[in-house]
């Protein structure tokens, strides 16, 4: 049986610091951080057996709050130290949550290796398709044709499809959710959290104060809706016509494979050198 | 033991394999890197040996996500390094920022080559060390030693990690090309002959740590993750538990901290060494390969009479500014020949109270400093100053 939000919070959220939060009304992060929370504890995960480890950006702050091993990084890096950390302690659960902007524009190419390495990490992306803490810039997410302060006249940079990208750089398991589809979310990060090799979940978050608000929806029940309106299911976008999900959100389980880990093959090139 | 068990292994080898078995007998386990000329056969050399004593070796995609790497597998409790050069030296002086502001114990091996840019592929230099010292943003604190012979990459590797462990900072150790690639037969010290430092743990119960709480030496106690103390670890500036703070009297406390923990470790920081210095009227000031060069030079001045002598700089930061000084005020002229156009002359002349005239001698084209041309410079001092 699923515990009460209230007591999830106390046993996972930090209690000594840093409330209320820097996260502004209407926002993702919420949603996302508490799927992660009755995710880990749906796994049954100690806290001590977590690191969660953040890059920079708005949903970077999440390692503030919550209680397990933390590491806020330098910005786009963060799969680095994860890598890091992994490989010392395999035992460890290691969790990172990154933005848009952290780990597709200037962490891309960590983010394409870490896939690759296939090494056992649990990355979440909070997709809002901007920059949010710097001030609503575009980023490598923001669609097409739209509105940032540093696109003035419309977005002519053509978005990255970031679970298609996993996907074809080898990652074990790739799953997309919405903040709108917060169940969905939670049994994602659920089933990310127990596949072994690298997993991506790429959650599509709203910022209707840094991008609403210039796309004609800033108010967040509009941001809402127009996720919950334009999101497909994977099961269903597969019987469609491609020009149909052109610009929907494929939502649900993208590749579960089984592939080497590099931990484990690393363990066999322990033996290895020893003979 | 008695003495005779004591095994000694004579072995001809090369400054980055002295590296390699230096740091192994320091207790590193983590390595990661990404190839760069003249650093690579210390990764190579990782990469047959990491496995074999139960350690790690990874090839990254490039030279922040090395550092990256190593910073986590710090933080996860291992004694972890990187070696590169001056490009990939370059790309890391973001996460060596957040290195020396977390207080993570690492150290990082630059071989130095001829820059800018791309520069010299790969021909000896001595461009990077005041980059070494303020390459990463802001004011932080750091350590860097200067090797000069293939026996000085083994001892200096672990110095490395002993001050890097003992002070929570990171450390650089450069190197270039021809302390690099020289081959020259050294005894191996037996590792349980070897004085290694190990970074201090908390042993209070998980509920009273507090990560980042001042103590005497200024260095607090650091858990790994997955012991059991769950805390916060940040780039930003951050209070005693490890959390971001704008407060001015957190953020004071915190940078001064910073700084004092090196600060009150100079007595043992400062590494030097002293070559016919006692008796000097004319000395030289010189690190690196250049200081072998100088030796010679040295010799060969004092051949001809003249009291000439070394001091030779294997810390490099914080600078050595009382030794330097007592150099200073006892010779009549100072020459620092360097691999580059006067980045520790300049400090010398920083640090010079007593109107010494200080000499330069200057190499960017790839070219070692010979002994002759340190002998010549010597010559001319002393013709000027006799």
């Amino acid at each position: 049986m699923k515990k009460p939000i209230t007591k999830l919070i106390h046993e996972y959220l930090r209690h000594d610091k840093k409330f209320p939060h820097v996260w502004c009304p209407g926002c993702g992060n919420g949603i996302v951080l508490g799927g992660l929370i009755r995710a880990i504890d749906a796994v049954g995960l100690s806290k001590d057996q977590v690191v969660l480890v953040s890059g920079i950006g708005c949903s970077g702050r999440m390692s503030v709050y919550v209680d397990f091993n933390t590491l806020h990084t330098t910005h786009g890096r963060a799969l680095t130290f994860a890598t890091g950390i992994k490989l010392v302690k395999p035992e460890l659960t290691v969790v990172v949550v990154m933005g848009d902007g952290d780990a597709l524009s200037i962490g891309g190419n960590h983010l394409i290796h870490a896939a690759r390495r296939n090494v056992d990490i649990n990355a979440i992306i909070v997709n809002n398709q901007i920059y949010g803490m710097t001030g609503g810039q575009f980023s490598s997410t923001t669609p097409y044709g739209a509105y940032a302060t540093t696109s003035p006249y419309g977005n002519i940079e053509h978005a990255f499809p970031i679970s298609e990208l996993a996907v074809v750089a080898g990652a074990s398991f790739v799953a997309r959710a919405t903040v709108y589809h917060a169940q969905l979310l939670e049994g994602m990060i659920e089933a990310a959290l127990k596949k072994r090799g690298f997993s991506l979940v790429e959650v599509i978050s709203t910022c209707p104060v840094q991008y609403g608000r210039r796309n004609k929806l800033a108010d967040p029940v509009a941001m809402m809706t127009y996720l919950k309106e334009n999101s497909v299911k994977k099961e269903k976008a597969d019987t469609m016509d491609p020009k149909e999900i052109k610009d929907k959100f494929v939502i649900g389980i993208l590749a579960d494979v089984e592939k080497p880990v590099y931990m484990e093959d690393y363990l066999q090139v322990k033996e290895k050198s020893k003979s | 033991m008695s003495r005779t068990n004591v095994r000694k292994v004579r072995r001809l080898i090369q400054g980055n394999e002295a590296v390699v078995e230096g740091a192994l007998a320091a207790g590193c386990r983590f390595f990661a890197g990404y190839p760069i000329t003249p650093a690579s056969e210390i990764a190579e050399l990782f990469a047959e040996r990491m496995p074999q004593v139960g350690g790690v070796f990874i090839q990254m995609e490039d030279e922040i996500a090395s550092l990256g790497a190593v910073l986590g597998a710090s933080l996860a409790g291992a004694k972890a390094m990187t070696a590169t050069s001056g490009p990939g030296f370059s790309l890391m002086q973001e996460n060596l920022g957040f290195g020396c502001i977390a207080e993570i114990p690492c150290v990082i091996v630059n071989v130095m080559r001829a820059g800018p840019s791309t520069g010299l592929p790969t021909s000896p230099a001595q461009g990077d060390v005041l980059q070494a010292r303020w390459g990463t943003h802001g004011d932080h604190p750091i350590i860097v030693l200067a090797a000069s012979s293939v026996w000085d990459c083994f001892t200096l590797t672990v110095e490395a990690f002993n001050l890097s462990e003992k002070y929570r900072v990171p450390v650089i150790l450069l190197s270039d090309a021809i302390v690099a690639h020289t081959r020259e037969t050294i005894e191996l010290p037996d590792p349980g002959t070897l004085k290694i430092v190990d970074r201090v743990k908390p042993t209070m119960p998980p509920e009273w740590y507090i990560p980042y709480q001042d103590n005497p030496t200024g260095v607090p106690p650091m858990a790994a993750f997955g012991d059991g103390y769950r805390y916060h670890v940040t780039g930003l500036i951050h209070d005693v538990r490890g959390f971001p703070t704008q407060r001015v009297d957190e953020i004071t406390s915190f940078m001064s901290r910073l700084f004092r923990k090196i600060t009150q470790g100079f007595q043992e920081i400062f590494i030097t060494s002293g070559f016919m210095l006692e008796d000097a009227e004319y000395a030289v000031i010189a690190y690196g390969s250049v200081a072998r060069a100088a030796k010679r030079a040295i010799r060969e001045a004092r051949d001809r009479g003249i009291k000439a002598g070394l001091l030779q700089l294997i810390t490099l930061f914080p600078f050595p500014k009382r030794t330097v000084q007592g150099v200073l005020s006892k010779s009549k002229g100072v020459l620092v020949p360097e691999m580059n156009l006067g980045q520790i002359s300049r400090e010398v002349k920083r640090v010079n109270e007593c109107m010494t005239k200080v000499y330069k001698l200057n190499r960017i084209d790839g070219q070692g400093i010979k002994p002759q041309e340190i002998l010549a410079a010597i010559l001319q001092m002393w013709e000027e100053l006799k």
